[in-house]
């Protein structure tokens, strides 16, 4: 071997192979990959002392800490039970009254609540609440079943058409689609729906048509939205004089709402969220109606 | 490509595809009322479109008797168009779903083009169609350069290489109609996965022979590397595919494994796809091509032995890292974390024997773009080794997991290190194939440089941003011991790394169009030389060989 080539730039001999051109050259592995390798094979060894590591049969070494995940996990879940039982025993059982009450224990609710909000509501209301076309807004004190938190936690519990066997039902029926109204009488009571909310659109020009739609109101709308048309909330009949909508609030909208009907939907939450997470939410979606800005 | 087949090879071709045709019938009858029905119309298809260049050329003439006297560069040279096809394909499906993540709308209200479809054939198509296809290609010049022999082959490299491509097809179509495994990286269903242990196994047989055929007295580290690459891929391939088909008719299979040992083998299976596929695939194209570019001898033989048997050993036992704080039993994450560990030293050491070759062509690296392509990837395959071991801690993995971090990972990987090194290998290579004296455009190589180099840093860093921030918003708490923030706040924080994201690849799949591009114009417009004379096998002087 004494005959391999000696490489000009290190000054290494070559171990005499060659390739295709390539060779080699005959570098002593270097002090220091051994010993970072026999650092990280100590390491090694040394952790599986200390922690479950090897399988023997049907078990395996517990290892010298005596850590489990299993059991970890159990015990940082029940610590921060622990941690957070102060204010979730009250949320769980005081009355809504004496939390709205308590601004500390409220803070509370608006932060834990904004999460919870996030995470279960806002693909549907928008992460601030503020719902989108089909899906209420929540912030504007303006609700459908009701704005308390006992009845926003029987919303949340049971959903609107939902599964739930006690479940919310809400339907407005198709009154065009389904030969209920025929078309004038469709457009007359639209155009007397929105006069309820735009005082300027009665006009001479429109008053007769206004007219006429309320002798239509009375007759097919008023069973649920009330005579005053001010909604149900017994029923999730919406308000139709404050000029909220969940569907849109211009002509075309209304007459298209009239036409084909509507049934919303919401899903019950009652077997997916704790009976402190349902309380926390429906604290959290009531004050999002109250503290408006 | 046909001239070089004799007669009775053509005849035998013909048959081959001939029956590949009535298997893509069969499966067209058998599942017409199925997804698997279309994949029957793509084999035919497929089968019929290689028939016409076969037909045309079938009364060609013959080669002549010292074919054996040359290497068998033809599959080699459509295995680089076929990857570089792939790359623009591949990428171009990486940006778009990276875009659809800042910009959901750009889906398009269809169900083939929803992420979920989508994102496998961005990952097949750059894995397999760009990386898979340039292995093969490399696989088959780097065995016959360093054996000094012809493939052992006539018509084994041709199979390999369009079975193969026929696999990636039936992959990547199946992901746009829904037919997945819903195994990461292992999506193709159950026919496509019995055709390509066909295809490895051919391969595995050919590399074997033409290796068993070498008259060099040593096997060079580069072989090592591509022989570790299509046996492990062929074993994981294998027992990560086993499963039962609901019938013949139909593209819908079971796998065989259940529960938590499903999880288990499958990230045995698709850590040790990037062990042997995206590692030990690309180790062997970097110990070949930067090398010979470099006009450097290795520097340490005896760090290549470490290197390599420390990266086979280790990484079979890594997998579990991928399943930390999971069902799966406590003792199997320390193994694997621990393993993962000790992975370093033998990674670090091959990208240092990369470097450390380079001593005395410093003056090369800074003035060739294609060589420093090969070097940056070394520094990239040293850094995100290094990553990977200390992302396998569990404490570390704890913040990691699940978050964008594991993605920048994986792109420093796959871009930093896999893409790079692929492409200095091909700049080195298709001159060398095509027996031009040099690139088209070396302003190009090193536009195509920056643009690969600016791209993936964005996108490495980009990631490695949003990854730190969403692991520390989910488990951020309030004075009060609750969670502070919800899963959407932490999209909501994602948003402009997304589209610095976005940015990033796009600068990579440009940098790949104008490698295409040069590619293509080197082999139209710049002559050919003839200073190539000792490009030959040794075979050449052995008769009857």
């Amino acid at each position: 071997m004494a005959l391999n080539e000696r490489d000009p730039v290190t000054g290494r001999e070559t171990t005499g192979h060659i390739w295709n051109g390539i060779k080699e050259l005959d570098t002593p592995v270097p002090r220091g990959v051994l010993m970072f390798l026999v650092v990280t094979h100590i390491w090694a060894i040394g952790w599986w002392f200390l922690v479950p590591a090897w399988p023997l049969g049907s078990t395996y070494t517990k290892g010298l800490l005596g850590v489990d995940q299993r059991t970890t996990v159990e015990e940082r879940v029940a610590e921060a039970r622990r941690e957070r039982a102060s204010w979730t025993a009250k949320i769980e059982t005081e009355p809504y009254e004496a939390v709205l009450a308590d601004p500390e224990l409220m803070e509370t609710v608006r932060q834990t609540g904004n999460q919870l909000f996030g995470d279960n509501c806002a693909a549907c209301h928008g992460r601030d609440g503020r719902g989108s076309a089909g899906y209420p807004n929540l912030t504007d004190d303006d609700w459908l079943w009701g704005g308390t938190p006992e009845l926003i936690e029987e919303t949340v519990r049971l959903g609107i058409n939902s599964t739930h066997s006690g479940s919310r039902i809400g339907q407005m029926l198709a009154f065009g689609r389904d030969g209920i109204l025929d078309r004038n009488q469709v457009t007359n009571v639209a155009a007397y729906v929105y006069s309820l909310s735009h005082a300027d659109y009665s006009t001479d020009k429109t008053a007769e048509q206004i007219a006429a739609g309320r002798e239509v109101f009375a007759a097919n709308c008023a069973a649920c939205h009330g005579d005053d048309a001010k909604g149900n909330q017994d029923l999730g009949a919406p308000n139709l004089t404050d000029d909220v909508w969940v569907y849109g609030g211009d002509m075309q909208s209304i007459v298209s709402t009239i036409h084909g009907g509507r049934q919303g939907h919401m899903p019950t939450w009652d077997e997916r969220l704790t009976d402190g997470e349902i309380r926390t939410l429906s604290l959290y979606v009531h004050d999002l109606g109250t503290v408006q800005p | 490509m046909i001239r070089q087949l004799t007669g009775s090879e053509r005849q035998l071709a013909a048959i081959m595809l001939g029956l590949v045709a009535v298997v893509g019938v069969a499966m067209a009858a058998a599942g017409r009322n199925d997804t698997m029905g279309v994949h029957g119309l793509i084999v035919m298809l497929f089968a019929g479109a290689l028939m016409y260049p076969l037909f045309s050329a079938i009364g060609a003439p013959e080669p002549t008797e010292d074919r054996e006297a040359s290497y068998y560069d033809d599959p080699i040279k459509v295995g680089i168009v076929l990857s570089m096809i792939w790359a623009v394909f591949g990428m171009f499906m990486g940006v778009w779903v990276a875009a659809q993540l800042a910009w959901p709308g750009l889906a398009f209200d269809g169900a083939w083009s929803t992420f979920g479809r989508l994102r496998p054939t961005h990952t097949s198509g750059v894995i397999f169609g760009f990386g898979g296809n340039a292995l093969i290609a490399t696989a088959f010049h780097v065995v016959q350069r360093t054996s000094r022999a012809r493939l052992a082959g006539q018509i084994s490299p041709w199979f390999v290489l369009f079975g193969y491509n026929l696999f990636c097809v039936l992959a990547v179509s199946g992901y746009l109609m829904g037919v997945t495994q819903s195994k990461e990286y292992a999506e193709a269903e159950w026919y496509a996965d019995l055709w390509l242990v066909v295809v490895w196994v051919t391969f595995f047989v050919l590399y074997l022979r033409t290796i068993a055929r070498r008259k060099e007295p040593h096997i060079y580290v580069a072989n090592w590397y591509f022989m570790a690459f299509i046996v492990v891929v062929a074993i994981l391939h294998i027992v990560n595919n086993l499963a039962l088909p609901i019938s013949w008719g139909s593209a819908k299979s079971y796998t065989v494994w259940p529960g938590v040992q499903d999880a288990m083998v499958q990230w045995w299976y698709g850590h040790n796809a990037v062990a042997f596929f995206l590692t030990a695939g690309f180790l062997g194209m970097l110990y070949y091509y930067l090398p010979v570019r470099a006009q450097r001898p290795i520097f340490s033989y005896r760090l290549s032995i470490l290197s390599f048997w420390g990266i086979t050993f280790f990484y079979m036992w890594a997998g579990s890292h991928h399943l930390h704080y999971t069902a799966l039993p406590h003792w199997v994450q320390t193994l694997g974390m621990t393993f993962s560990v000790m992975l370093l030293v033998p990674s670090w050491a091959s990208a240092g024997n990369a470097l450390l070759t380079l001593n005395g062509a410093w003056h090369r690296v800074r003035d060739d773009a294609t060589l420093r392509f090969m070097t940056a990837a070394a520094i990239f395959y040293g850094l995100s080794t290094f990553e990977g071991s200390f992302l396998a801690i569990r404490p570390v993995n704890a913040l990691s997991h699940y978050t964008d971090w594991t993605v920048g990972h994986v792109h420093a990987g796959a871009l930093g290190w896999v893409a790079l090194i692929t492409f200095g290998s091909l700049y080195t290579l298709v001159p060398s194939l095509w027996k031009r004296e040099r690139m088209y455009s070396a302003t190009l190589v090193e536009v195509h440089f920056w643009l690969a180099i600016a791209g993936t840093l964005i996108y490495v860093f980009a990631m490695w941003n949003s990854g730190v921030i969403q692991g520390l918003m989910w488990r951020t708490y309030t004075g009060d011991g609750a969670l502070a923030y919800s899963f959407v706040d932490s999209l909501v924080a994602m948003y402009p790394y997304y589209i610095a994201r976005t940015i990033g690849g796009l600068l990579f799949l440009i940098g790949a169009i104008i490698g295409c591009y040069n590619m293509w114009m080197t082999v139209r417009a710049v002559p050919e030389t003839v200073s190539r004379q000792g490009d030959l096998p040794v075979a050449a002087t052995v008769p009857g060989e």
